[in-house]
């Protein structure tokens, strides 16, 4: 299990294959990757994305042991980054390994749900008119009620 | 006792952490008092259901005790992902 939270930007592809070439017990590896969207003006010029030192480590330490609780997993991957990035950029990836994709499939999802209103993460959306806090979503809060 | 504060709650409060000596015995006294000091805080502590908190970087609530806690964080709802 590898979690990580960092400024850097992330390798998509290289960090995919290292993981799945990692795997022995595996037949199935899923991937999620969250990118910065755009405004529905298109105005976006960055996404500022601020956390918590020291609780984000441990709040994803705890999403991703509840994940490898619950479903048969492998391996798990988190990358959450922070600071500024513009629209397209990778905000965050996860993978999951597990001998048959249904674990991988649903474990991903757990960890998607839960890294959304679980971890110590706000994102900023920076235009040419100002500068304003995303808004946590009640659907994201709902979403926990599934698990 | 170290108070942390993210994202809009610490605009409106103007700084990121600081270091009060307190005789609150709940998270819910450590806001009232927090209140009581100036308009800055009464404003970021007006709404609470706009609210978390976390008790030595683990999500709490309002009504938890601040017995042996060290840190107390004060942020909106997380929007990670």
């Amino acid at each position: 299990m590898r979690i990580q939270v960092q400024d850097a930007a992330f390798d998509l592809g290289a960090e995919t294959e290292r993981f799945a070439k990692a795997q022995d017990a595996a037949g199935a590896v899923v991937t999620f990757t969250g990118i910065v969207r755009n405004n529905a003006d298109g105005t976006l010029k960055c996404m500022r994305i601020e956390h918590y030192p020291g609780m984000t480590e441990k709040a994803l330490q705890k999403i991703a042991d509840q994940a490898q609780e619950r479903w048969d997993l492998t391996d798990l991957l988190i990358i959450h980054r922070h600071g500024d990035m513009v629209p397209g950029e990778m905000i965050m990836m996860v993978a999951t390994a597990s001998k048959h994709r249904l674990h991988a499939f649903e474990a991903a999802e757990y960890l998607m749900d839960y890294l959304k209103s679980r971890a110590p993460f706000w994102k900023k959306e920076m235009t040419a008119d100002g500068a304003e806090w995303v808004a946590a979503k009640d659907s994201d809060e709902d979403a926990l009620s599934r698990w | 006792m170290n108070v942390v504060y993210f994202a809009w709650v610490r605009e409106r409060i103007g700084l990121p952490k600081e270091k009060l000596s307190t005789n609150a015995k709940t998270v819910m006294e450590l806001v009232e008092e927090l209140r009581a000091r100036e308009e800055r805080y009464a404003v970021a502590f007006s709404d609470l259901s706009a609210l978390r908190v976390a008790l030595d970087q683990e999500l709490s609530d309002f009504d938890a005790s601040l017995n042996g806690v060290t840190e107390v964080a004060f942020f909106p709802p997380m929007t990670g992902g």
